[in-house]
């Protein structure tokens, strides 16, 4: 008969006891096991979050973890917004001449042209030249001396040429943050978001839709007012296809606005922020009331603004004026676009060659109206330093419950050594050296730890199993029974730094067996000890 | 087969004064021989066992057995001589409650190396009558049945020398011959010596060579100190 099934008799032997150590032990594994889940969890969905589809944000000034969290999660409020023509510098001349038509600059030249042409078929050269003049430099054609003028509030819109950093860039999508439906962000943007934006590259994935379709720029059905939902959303909220929605103005609890957006797609779960999220035309977004730039901040070639009211009573008449104006315009089937001066992005998502981004960084962040940073940068910053320390320190938490679950079976084996002397002492008279009996104890420690070890990471992946549905619909992430991350690298195991370890890495839920192997040999040291110390003739009695 | 000389062995007070207890100038078995030992309550019966099975170290003298000497031995190579060599039978069985009949007999072997001879224990579980017990564990046998296995358990090694302590001391009248029997036919058949232990003259008288400790132990031991010696 062999030490260890000698061993195993003797935990039979006291079932209860053997049982309700184990279970302890169990309890400690099952921690380590749902903390090493969620730290795997926690990861991929970064990884997930990480894998953006850009490399590049381009906002306002101020801090750049609070841009990233706010344009990447969706989280936080947005820092400030910037130009929309600064988000046309991002674009080639076409596509840039083609937005900023919306502008009250090219209405102007536009108005003034037909001036000059009418003026010209009057045969009055003197009104063509001006009207001409006037036209050219609303749309910032250096013919006039002051046709470039920069206003305070912002560059002008120049046309005719391509954006600043229009060649550098291969994609750019703007973003407009700032409203809710429900407890979700509503994120006004263009259709490219899901036409173009490959956020997989790895598996060549875009945005895919469980129900519906992509809103388009304007359609014949819907106008401006189109809308995609991610896919919590929809379960959450119980929108489909169809439905009709209103976002609240700022805050969850803002107010709602009247302008409904049809909803014209529902977004496949993806693992990202996205499936947490609103996306509505960004045309249509800029068209809800108090979504236009204030008018006291228009550029030249608008209309002249009217006197400052004198008394209270003016003041009141001049906001209901501005408010039945701008419900009139809500109110509208198919309203105009806004024009460029009234607009504002929060943040641009920019794809550009990593090669340039340094360069265009330091092109960016060197100007006083905007930033650029590296969302992936600051992505893993926050994971190192905030979330990281957070899953070490529940490790450690939960690796501590595992020494007391170790205290637990020392306790348990040293109470049982005192009923247990007189087997010790048959077997000794037996022939059973000390060594002999002192290894039955820790085989028998051992025993109890990997027993319960065994329990635990079955009891945690049970859970993990249990818990899948709910991981996968709050992070995407879908976490199964084998669920062995996170995987720690051989080389930083052994604290080398050999090319070939760095390769190589096995499951962190592995050092479970060491280490409950080493926590083992200590709690059973003691009562080992005991057992080999064990005096015979005292013990055996007759 | 045992020789002993001057064996001496005393323990301590609790004021640390020593109480001698054995002092015994020459004790000797031959091979296959079978000894009964008497002698009143304490006067030293089991630590004479315990100490020529080396359980208790002498504080002097000689044990051989087998032409080995023990007591200038290392406790480890007392260990394995024990294991090898002896086989003991206690008073109260001492069989391990956890494991079976077979399973008791196999400890026997397990402590001595390469002697794992499942066979053998089945064999001597069918001599002591108990081949249709052998998965029965300690608690399941009748007392007569669980000294069987225990005689079974303590012949497992086939040692040279057979201790056996009061053997038949907690068995009924029925039982104790056959116990009795069993021990010393065993003996006889596998060339075992025997030294057995018994207050029992019905016992004590079936034997050739009858031995009291109070004639050979030197030490005089009063009855306010035999609880001491037992």
């Amino acid at each position: 008969m062999s030490l260890f099934r000698i061993a195993l008799r003797s935990i039979t032997q006291r079932r209860v006891a053997s049982l309700l150590t184990m279970i302890s032990m169990g309890l400690g594994v099952m921690l380590v096991v749902a903390v090493l889940s969620i730290h795997g969890v926690v990861e991929r969905s970064f990884a997930n979050n990480a894998s953006l589809g850009y490399n590049m944000i381009v906002g306002p000034k101020g801090g750049k973890e609070q841009l990233v969290l706010n344009t990447v999660y969706y989280l936080s409020q947005p820092v400030e917004n910037i130009w929309y023509s600064y988000y046309c510098e991002f674009l080639p001349r076409d596509e840039r001449d083609r937005l900023l038509k919306e502008s009250f600059a090219y209405r102007s030249h536009e108005a003034a042209w037909q001036t000059a042409e009418l003026a010209a078929m009057a045969g009055d050269q003197g009104l063509v030249g001006v009207a001409l003049s006037q036209s050219l430099a609303a749309v910032g054609l250096p013919l006039a001396p002051d046709a470039r003028k920069q206003t305070t509030d912002g560059p002008p819109v120049e046309m005719g040429r391509d954006g600043k950093y229009g060649l550098l860039t291969e994609m750019a999508i703007p973003v407009c943050l700032g409203d809710y439906y429900g407890r979700f962000r509503v994120v006004g943007t263009t259709p490219k978001l899901f036409d173009d934006l490959v956020y997989d590259i790895e598996n060549n994935r875009k945005f895919e839709f469980a129900q519906g379709r992509n809103f388009v720029h304007h359609s014949p059905e819907h106008g401006y007012f189109e809308a995609v939902i991610g896919a919590k959303v929809a379960r959450e909220l119980g929108v489909k296809a169809g439905d009709e929605i209103s976002p609240r103005h700022g805050t969850p609890d803002g107010h709602t606005h009247e302008r409904k957006f049809t909803v014209v797609g529902i977004l496949k779960t993806s693992g990202t922020p996205n499936d947490r999220a609103v996306f509505v035309n960004m045309e249509g977004f800029y068209l809800m009331e108090d979504h236009a730039k204030p008018l006291d901040q228009q550029r030249p070639g608008d209309k002249p603004e009217e006197a400052a009211p004198q008394t209270d009573e003016e003041a009141r008449k001049a906001l209901e004026t501005k408010r039945r104006k701008e419900l009139e315009l809500l109110r509208a089937a198919d309203p105009e676009p806004l024009p460029v001066e009234q607009r504002e992005v929060t943040a641009i998502l920019v794809g550009a060659d990593p090669m340039i981004a340094p360069g265009l960084e330091n092109a960016i962040n060197e100007g006083r109206d905007a930033q650029l940073v590296l969302p992936i940068k600051v992505i893993y910053e926050l994971f190192e330093f905030i979330v990281k320390p957070v899953q070490w320190i529940l490790l450690a938490l939960t690796a501590m419950i595992c020494v007391v679950s170790g205290i637990s079976i020392l306790v348990s084996i040293y109470n049982s050594m005192s009923e247990r002397r007189h087997e010790i002492a048959v077997m000794r008279a037996l022939g059973a050296d000390r060594y002999t009996v002192g290894w039955i104890i820790l085989l028998e420690s051992t025993l109890l730890a990997l027993g319960g070890g065994a329990l635990g990471w079955l009891a945690g992946h049970t859970l993990c199993l249990v818990a899948s549905p709910t991981i996968e619909d709050q992070t995407g992430v879908t976490v199964g029974f084998w669920n062995w991350e996170p995987a720690i690298s051989l080389a930083t195991l052994l604290g080398t730094s050999s090319g070939k370890l760095a390769t190589l890495s096995l499951p962190l839920e592995l050092l479970l067996v060491p280490a409950l192997l080493l926590l083992a040999i200590i709690v059973g040291f003691w009562p080992a000890v005991s057992a080999y110390r064990t005096d015979v003739a005292k013990s055996l009695g007759k | 087969m045992l020789t002993l000389r001057n064996i001496k062995k005393s323990y301590r007070e609790p004021d640390g004064t020593p109480l001698p207890i054995l002092d015994i100038p020459k004790f000797t078995v031959a091979d296959g021989e079978q000894v009964v030992l008497v002698g009143r309550s304490g006067c030293g019966k089991t630590t004479l066992l315990h100490t020529i099975a080396g359980i208790t170290r002498a504080d002097s003298g000689e044990i051989v057995i087998d032409g080995i000497d023990i007591t200038t031995k290392s406790e480890g190579y007392v260990d394995r001589v024990r294991a090898a060599k002896i086989g003991y039978v206690f008073q109260t069985f001492n069989l391990l409650p956890g494991f079976s009949a077979l399973e008791n007999v196999m400890l026997g072997m397990t402590f001595a190396r390469g002697r794992k001879d499942h066979g053998r224990a089945m064999q001597l579980l069918e001599r002591v009558g108990l081949s249709h017990r052998l998965a029965h564990r300690p608690a399941a046998l009748s007392v007569g049945e669980q000294q069987r296995v225990a005689v079974a358990r303590a012949l497992a090694n086939k040692p040279s020398l057979l201790l056996a302590d009061e053997p038949t001391a907690n068995i009924d009248q029925r039982n104790q011959q056959k116990i009795v029997d069993l021990i010393r036919e065993t003996c006889r058949e596998e060339k075992v010596s025997l030294v057995m232990v018994t207050h029992s003259t019905e016992v004590s008288g079936q034997f050739d060579r009858i031995d009291r400790l109070e004639e050979i132990n030197q030490v005089k031991i009063d009855d306010t100190s035999a609880g001491a010696a037992a």
